[in-house]
């Protein structure tokens, strides 16, 4: 059981570790970002998605048309296109469209400095700890909480190696053409419905170019909040390496506790021209009400590489699969994910791997976890087209399942048109044995500790990935899930 | 210390699994300072002793009490048992993939001994010490515990552990099994330097009397059905060698 009362978690992204503990206990409660401030919205619609309010949020950030015209044609797809058949379909069925806001701006702009953002607004991101962070060892850092951007901000260094690191509606309109160009062309919005509705409405997230043999060679990083209940959280990320460029950009993502459902649905880009290298870590934690439907996608570009490190903690449903299309000759692709499900929350979550040229290589591991009747599932799909020749494809998916409630399902799909090609694939589910356990009491540890050392370690090849304080943090997250746990 | 309080202490001892009686009333007490061994066939109730001891919990104690430094041990939960100074080199080690050795050694060390043991120079210096007396290559640290460890490993694994904890009393079941000679005498080292000289026990189970060829026992102790049948000094671990365990069998038939 997650959050017993009494238990005092500072613990958020790793970054909630100023707050005093008496503050913590009454702002936190059950879920430990769950604390919200009164709404503080400068706009806002009214819920419910139609044209008019498609064409109002473009109006209001004065888009230039062709952007207008993409969110209205994306929101007719998104009204036509039926539900996905797949995933979980009796949750996806519960979202009520015409409850959630899609619209919510708290602050007039994008402030620079932080001591211009609203306090209260400062406030929230001061216990998220995220101007602490940035200080310490982050690049950059954007932050949005609700719709905008409020505060972002990069090292100079990076500013003038020419780096471009905005949140996405100043990078629509300080570089319309860089935006244009790229935009939609790795997820079309008639990709999925959640496509086309991050389409028709998006606001924020993040907008980075990295020039030509530029290497950044920190992570830089965003934060997500969504503070309003019923608030849909719709960013919108397109990241551009340039030939021989590299970037790792981190991703965090908190929700307050709500009695009614928020809808997260971000649309991710990522372009890995040749030689390139882009790394996209998240770890999500979203709260229990969050429907978390997500499109992530990469395209890479001749000896490019692309990793997508994905961490689903949170949330109470989410579907998303990194995605890699392998378009250039010699490209490689690596998507690592972890995925906990616990009590009432189902967590779909695999990859999605296309090796259209020749010589190509993929790694796709997948670990997840599931507890207290939570409900975890690999859904992987791998294709090499009949061109591609020599390509290499590795597939891990492991599940631990840690009481009789509890269930992972798998759903593996391979389609191999070359015969040239190396596939590998290893499954494994287990069950935490009660040997294990009664091994780690043996050496001083409760039986809680063992659990948490036996779920950290099955994780360990992902944290690996991760920058050392997420890892770290990830660790005292998967600690803190596992108190309570026995009975 | 000069106490007359055992280290362990076991009276009339019942056990069982699932309503199946496997120890029926086991009398032992093991002074500070002393080596006993438990000998036995398999089935005998050897395992079953030291796991009831540590307090796995499959097991039921339906009479008897089992004691260590005068402290009851079947109130605790295991690892308060571990944390009192009970430890148990087990025969088949559990492995735990993606847990590095060296930070279970160290929160081990913590839980047991305190914080302040698992940190510092000292700490650093006598666990390098116990890896050169175990002939342990410092790479083991970044493997993950028992992970791909071969038998040999598994046991001078738990013998580092031994040495590291530093416990009142150490169980070692069947620390000889999956050992060639080299390995028996490397772990007996081990054994030896963790009780000889020092105010802790050690209970040694074994069904071979090779391991105590290198750790000299002060009593050793024979198990059939779920009872000590006879004890003596080392010398009848020798008798054991020679003549099995059939007259004993007989002797407890016709008892």
């Amino acid at each position: 059981m997650v959050g017993r009362s009494g238990k005092i978690r500072l613990i958020e992204k790793g970054m909630v570790r100023n707050m005093a503990a008496k503050e913590a206990r009454e702002a936190v409660g059950e879920y430990k970002a769950g604390w919200h401030d009164p709404e503080n919205a400068t706009i806002r619609f009214d819920f419910g998605l139609s044209e008019q309010v498609v064409r109002d949020i473009s109006a209001l950030k004065n888009e230039p048309d062709w952007m207008t015209e993409i969110r209205v044609k994306a929101f007719h797809h998104f009204e036509n296109r039926p539900m996905p058949t797949w995933g979980n379909m009796s949750m996806l069925e519960e979202i009520d469209f015409d409850s959630i806001c899609y619209y919510l701006r708290s602050s007039d702009a994008t402030e620079k400095d932080w001591e211009d953002v609203p306090e209260n607004i400062r406030d929230t991101f001061d216990k998220l700890g995220i101007p602490e962070a940035e200080q310490k060892w982050l690049s950059g850092v954007t932050a949005q909480y609700e719709s905008e951007a409020v505060y972002h901000s990069i090292r100079e260094d990076l500013e003038q190696q020419g780096v471009i690191f905005l949140d996405m509606d100043s990078g629509l309109k300080e570089y319309p053409e860089l935006v244009k160009k790229w935009f939609c062309s790795v997820v079309p919005f008639q990709d999925n419905k959640f496509s086309a509705l991050n389409t028709a409405v998006w606001s924020g997230g993040s907008f980075i170019y990295v020039p030509k043999g530029v290497h950044v060679e920190m992570p830089v990083q965003a934060y997500f909040r969504i503070n309003a209940k019923n608030m849909g959280q719709f960013e919108r990320t397109l990241i551009i390496a340039d030939e021989g460029s590299s970037i790792h950009y981190v991703e965090g993502c908190t929700a307050p506790t709500y009695s009614t459902d928020s809808l997260h649905s971000a649309v991710v880009e990522l372009i890995a021209l040749p030689g390139a290298h882009i790394r996209y870590s998240t770890v999500q934690n979203w709260s229990a009400n969050v429907y978390n439907l997500v499109t992530k996608r990469g395209i890479a570009h001749e000896n490019a590489k692309i990793e997508w490190v994905d961490g689903n903690i949170g949330s109470k449903l989410t579907m998303k699969y990194p995605a890699v299309i392998l378009k250039g000759e010699g490209s490689h692709a690596e998507v690592i994910s972890v995925a906990y499900s616990g009590k009432g929350q189902h967590q779909d979550a695999g990859a999605k791997i296309h090796h259209l040229a020749s010589n190509t290589t993929s790694k796709i591991l997948s670990k997840s976890i599931s507890k207290d009747g939570g409900r975890g599932s690999y859904r992987g799909m791998v294709s090499v087209s009949p061109k591609a020749e020599n390509c290499k494809l590795n597939v891990v998916c492991d599940a631990l399942i840690l009481d009789d409630g509890s269930r992972s399902d798998t759903y593996p799909t391979m389609e191999v048109a070359n015969p040239s090609a190396r596939c590998e694939h290893e499954a494994s589910v287990s069950k935490v044995s009660d040997e294990q356990v009664f091994y780690l009491m043996s050496r001083g540890h409760s039986e809680e500790e063992a659990l948490a050392m036996i779920v950290n370690g099955f994780f360990e090849p992902f944290t690996r990935e991760l920058p050392m304080e997420y890892a770290v943090e990830l660790n005292k997250l998967m600690a803190l899930e596992m108190e309570g746990s026995i009975g | 210390m000069a106490s007359d309080i055992p280290v362990l202490e076991i009276r009339n001892l019942h056990a069982g699994i699932d309503d199946t009686p496997i120890l029926r009333g086991i009398e032992l007490e093991i002074p500070a300072g002393e080596i006993h061994a438990i000998m036995g066939r398999n089935g005998s109730g050897k395992t079953t002793t030291a796991n009831i001891i540590m307090g796995h919990p499959d097991f039921e104690v339906t009479d008897g009490g089992v004691q260590l430094d005068g402290e009851n041990l079947l109130d605790m939960e295991p690892w308060e048992r571990a944390r009192a100074g009970v430890f148990l080199s087990f025969q088949y080690p559990q492995a735990v993939p993606g847990l590095q050795v060296g930070n279970f050694l160290r929160k081990s060390v913590a839980a047991i001994r305190g914080e302040d043991e698992a940190k510092g120079a000292e700490f650093r210096k006598k666990l390098k010490d116990s890896m050169t007396e175990l002939d342990i290559d410092r790479s083991f640290l970044g493997r993950y515990v028992n992970d791909g460890f071969s038998g040999g490993e598994k046991k001078r694994f738990e013998i580092l552990q031994l040495m590291l904890l530093q416990p009142k009393l150490a169980i070692l079941d069947e620390t000889d099994s999956g050992l060639d000679i080299d390995g028996i005498r490397t772990v007996a080292k081990g054994i030896n330097a963790a009780v000889r000289g020092t105010d802790s026990g050690a209970l040694i189970i074994t069904h071979y009397s090779r391991i105590l060829e290198h750790v000299q026992p002060d009593r050793v102790h024979v198990l059939i059905k779920g009872r000590i049948v006879k004890s003596g000094g080392p010398e009848l671990a020798l008798e054991l060698e020679e003549r099995g365990y059939e007259w004993l069998e007989e002797a407890e038939k016709s008892a």
